[in-house]
């Protein structure tokens, strides 16, 4: 069976908006499936292209080249009103002159359905996102979160092949941010609605997401489930865009080894390289182990900031240009090291990644 | 080349949405025959002559040869100068005194000031020919003079300020109300003096408004029509009436269409400077939170000087409206000050032909513009298609085209086939529909451009056309823009004189025309009775107008935000 939504060669170009003449890529040559009832999410910093490409898939935007197919069915040439694919906007754009029911089935009274099945679909889907009883109120009632929720209910009403989300959360504060992502994630998953979701918050992507596609200047860097895009990225950019790392550079010294000053390192990931060749590693914060002896490398802490949950620390390793951002979690228990004393720094071989790109 | 393939492009986009490439069609063709190829045919006109076959600048020749028509040029520049200065001056002080003080009574202050918008714009005049003319309460029967005389420049000027001075108020009270207070209090709290506070950071600030009024005054000025009529006199020959008189006195169309070329010389430079280039120079302080800075910007006393110099101007208006009230219901104005009703009898049976003629062209052609200037600023601001820019400048020129430019470009366009229209409703309503769109055009526009477009793009989104968009979604959010745009449009129609004396027809007669008859065969009570009538209207359809069109904008015309 073919996947719900492909993408084909997307490409889409823009006029420079200060040098008329140039061409500015906004989507370069993406190509993408999303299956049956996935959530995908397009994770990148703005400007990357994921809310053109979203707009492309919805019909706000008429690609340059490329194809676009919902349910097997190419769809470039169906205007926005035309396409199965329901969206969830950053602002909401809810209709203010409606209230929150008429709101909801306004997609639905477009179809000249029956108003009794109509109102009897508005109000379940209302009580599926728990907004029951609030039907007859004015948007402008409503809270920032309900109000997401009546663009939820408004989209999913239709009962669309896909539903887009262009950063859904970004108008919420931090904590109903992170309740609202578990509601949409298991709403999503009752349903089984097919999705693509867009945000720049990596935080967001990996705790909703089935796949995560991270994009940079228009094009795709890497896709892969949450766990394998944080464990193991293609290459720098998306090493350090999902959340913080260290870099180090080591030489290639033998099947799985990697010298980093006069150490021999086990990298569990690295693959068959030639001897002597320049790698670079990673390692995330969380995965250093402090040691007061018998570590890799030797450090000084040159900074401790307190976090609640976790410590992080700057650690200043002789000999090696940059600092190692440290994050050791629990101090309530183990306690704080002062800026200025000195530890080992073990790495362990499961937590070394070898980066496929430079 | 690349702006080629883009056209065609936008047009293959288009080919998707097939009712909104007929509409742009429909539009486009509308706006070419009813608002360009009038122009264009005044233009021709104007290159020929009676007697000469072919193409000639004789007519050209013949203007600047002849004294008395470069003598109305000069005069109608004049007048318009002298006004824009005064009425700005009046209008700026207005508009400060009402958003920058704390005034006692702005609402009321406000509807004085904007009496004379809804008014035909030549009731000051008829005033004024009244209390000050041969036979004027104040110069004959109070004063005893036997020989002021005042036709000629100072009684046009006299009469334009008050009829555009609220004009300029308008304009610039929108320029001072969007610059927030707290501008002030930051040059206040360095230390700035009130006088400082005003000189350096207030007044540079209002600096592009004022030019903006000045030119948008100066422009309505060069095509009033009314005031010069009644007031200028055979002594001050001026541009729009003396077009009108070649025309209809010595039946010279080419030498009255070469006189409305060259009044719209000036008008069209006014409009073009105001739009290209002061429109982008405003500044708008718009935060999106409501100030609620109170201005401390006027001492109490100095409060008082500017409401004193308001309250003499809003007396002079009160006064004159007070004078067509009372002539409306006196017998002989000037002679005979018996209290009677004959005039409004005459009005209601006799002369009830034009009223009644002049609701069905404001009642046809208001609901058709003010549509039709939505859809326009709904195209132009959220769809692309080859030729946008082109097709919003002319949707907006007769802003600045003359109606006496307009009157004769009708005239010569429509008097032949395919399209023979002089002489019948259509003609008047089509004239009133595409004259006065420009204002809610440009409302509309300002409107949408709040509005964020993703609220139309979920109504699409969820399976709505372009039409059903526009429909359900963008009409009831631009509600106060088409309100504002369907009030215009219909105290336009019901005030208009300019354009319309070109077409009226013994069939259909509009009621400023007939005023300015009376006017001319001396019947002032009638005129009078004419004009309060014609008052009256325009309130009551404001208030109706505001009934039908919901989002309670009623009262945004006569709004005061306190």
């Amino acid at each position: 069976m073919a996947a719900d939504l492909q993408i084909v060669n997307l490409t889409k170009e823009f006029e420079s908006f200060d040098q008329p003449g140039n061409k500015v890529v906004a989507v370069d040559d993406v190509s993408l499936d999303v299956e049956k009832g996935e959530l995908v999410t397009l994770l990148g910093p703005s400007g990357c292209g994921k809310t053109t490409l979203l707009r492309m898939i919805a019909g706000f935007e008429d690609p340059t080249s490329g194809d676009i197919y919902l349910s097997g069915q190419r769809v470039n040439d169906q205007a926005p009103n035309q396409r199965n694919a329901a969206m969830v906007f950053q602002s909401y754009a809810l209709f203010p002159h409606l209230n929150v029911l008429e709101n909801v089935v306004f997609g639905l009274r477009l179809q000249r359905l029956p108003s009794s099945e109509v109102t009897a679909r508005g109000e379940r889907v209302l009580e599926l996102v728990g907004l029951d009883g609030l039907g007859e109120r004015s948007t402008s009632q409503l809270s920032g979160g309900q109000q997401q929720r009546v663009a939820l209910a408004r989209a999913i009403v239709m009962e669309p092949s896909i539903l887009l989300f262009d950063e859904p959360l970004s108008n919420l504060d931090a904590k109903l941010r992170e309740q609202m992502r578990i509601e949409i994630r298991q709403l999503q998953q009752r349903v089984g609605i097919t999705s693509v979701y867009v945000t720049h918050d990596q935080a967001e992507a990996m705790s909703m997401s089935d796949r995560i596609v991270v994009m940079d200047h228009g094009r795709i860097m890497q896709v892969g489930a949450p766990l394998d895009i944080y464990a193991r990225p293609r290459n720098r950019f998306v090493a350090d865009f999902i959340g913080k790392v260290n870099f180090l550079t080591a030489q290639v010294s033998g099947p799985k080894q990697a010298r980093l000053l006069d150490q021999q390192l086990i990298v569990d990931d690295l693959d068959e390289r030639p001897l002597g060749q320049e790698v670079i590693l990673t390692i995330r914060p969380e995965a250093v182990n402090l040691r007061t002896s018998g570590g890799h490398l030797p450090g000084q802490i040159t900074r401790a900031t307190f976090l609640g949950g976790l410590v992080e620390y700057e650690i200043q390793v002789d000999s090696l240009g940059e600092a190692l951002v440290v994050h050791d979690a629990n101090p309530v228990v183990r306690g704080l090291h002062q800026v200025g004393e000195t530890v080992e720094l073990e790495l362990p071989a499961k937590a070394l990644h070898a980066l496929v790109e430079g | 080349m690349p702006r080629l393939h883009r056209a065609k492009r936008e047009l293959e986009l288009l080919r998707r949405d097939p009712i909104l490439l007929a509409l742009l069609i429909f539009i486009a063709l509308a706006i070419f025959i009813f608002v360009i190829y009038p122009l264009f045919e005044v233009l021709i006109k104007s290159l020929q002559t009676r007697d000469v076959e072919g193409l000639t600048l004789a007519n050209y020749e013949r203007f600047f040869t002849t004294r008395y028509l470069r003598l109305a040029l000069r005069n109608s520049l004049m007048v318009g100068f002298t006004t824009a200065t005064v009425g700005v001056f009046i209008g700026y002080i207005a508009a400060f005194t009402l958003t920058r003080t704390n005034a006692p009574g702005k609402p009321i202050w406000h509807v004085i000031l904007i009496l004379p918008v809804i008014s035909p714009p030549f009731v000051s005049a008829i005033s004024i020919l009244m209390l000050f003319g041969f036979n004027g309460l104040f110069t004959r029967q109070l004063l005893g003079l036997q020989n002021f005389n005042i036709y000629g420049f100072k009684g046009v000027v006299l009469s334009q300020v008050f009829t555009f001075a609220p004009i300029g108020y308008l304009t610039l009270r929108g320029v001072l109300s969007s610059m927030n207070p707290v501008l002030e209090d930051a040059a206040m709290n360095v230390g700035a003096t009130r006088w400082q506070t005003f000189r350096r950071v207030l007044l540079p600030l209002s600096l592009p408004g004022i030019a903006s009024a000045f030119l948008v005054v100066l422009i309505e000025s060069l095509a009033d029509f009314g005031n010069p009529l009644v007031l200028a006199g055979s002594r001050f020959p001026m541009l729009a009436p003396q077009a009108y008189l070649e025309i209809t006195g010595s039946f010279n169309l080419p030498l009255g269409a070469t006189l409305a070329v060259i009044l719209l010389i000036p008008s069209m430079t006014a409009f073009a400077i105001q739009r290209y280039y002061l429109q982008k120079r405003q500044y708008v302080t718009v935060t999106g939170k409501p100030s609620t800075s109170s201005s401390k910007i006027v001492t109490r006393s100095m409060q008082w000087v500017l409401m004193g110099i308001l309250g003499v101007f809003a007396l002079f208006i009160i006064l004159f409206y007070g004078t067509i009230l009372m002539g409306a219901f006196t017998l002989v104005w000037g002679y005979d000050y018996t209290l009677t009703l004959n005039h409004f009898i005459y009005t209601f049976s006799v002369g009830f032909e034009a009223v009644k003629d002049t609701l069905i062209v404001a009642i046809l052609s208001t609901p058709i513009s003010g549509l039709l200037a939505m859809m326009i600023a709904f195209l132009v601001v959220r769809r692309t298609f080859p030729g946008k820019g082109a097709l919003e400048f002319s949707s907006i020129l007769n802003f600045a085209v003359p109606g006496t430019v307009v009157g004769i470009g009708y005239i010569l366009a429509f008097n032949k086939p395919p399209i023979l229209l002089v002489g019948t409703l259509a003609i008047l309503v089509l004239n009133f529909i595409f004259r006065y769109m420009p204002v809610g055009i440009q409302s509309g526009i300002a409107v949408l451009q709040q509005i964020d477009p993703s609220i139309e793009e979920a109504a699409q989104n969820l399976g709505a056309d372009s039409v059903t968009t526009f429909r359900k979604v963008t009409l009831p959010l631009i509600s106060p823009a088409f309100f504002s745009g369907l009030v215009f449009a219909f105290v336009r129609a019901m005030t208009a004189i300019s354009a319309a004396i070109f077409l009226v027809s013994a069939k259909w007669n509009l009621m400023t025309v007939q005023i300015l008859s009376e006017v001319g065969s001396g019947r002032l009570g009638v005129a009078a009775a004419y004009s309060v009538v014609l008052v009256v209207i325009v309130i009551i359809a404001i208030f109706v107008i505001g009934r039908l069109v919901p989002s309670g904008a009623a009262t945004s015309i006569i709004q005061v935000q306190d």
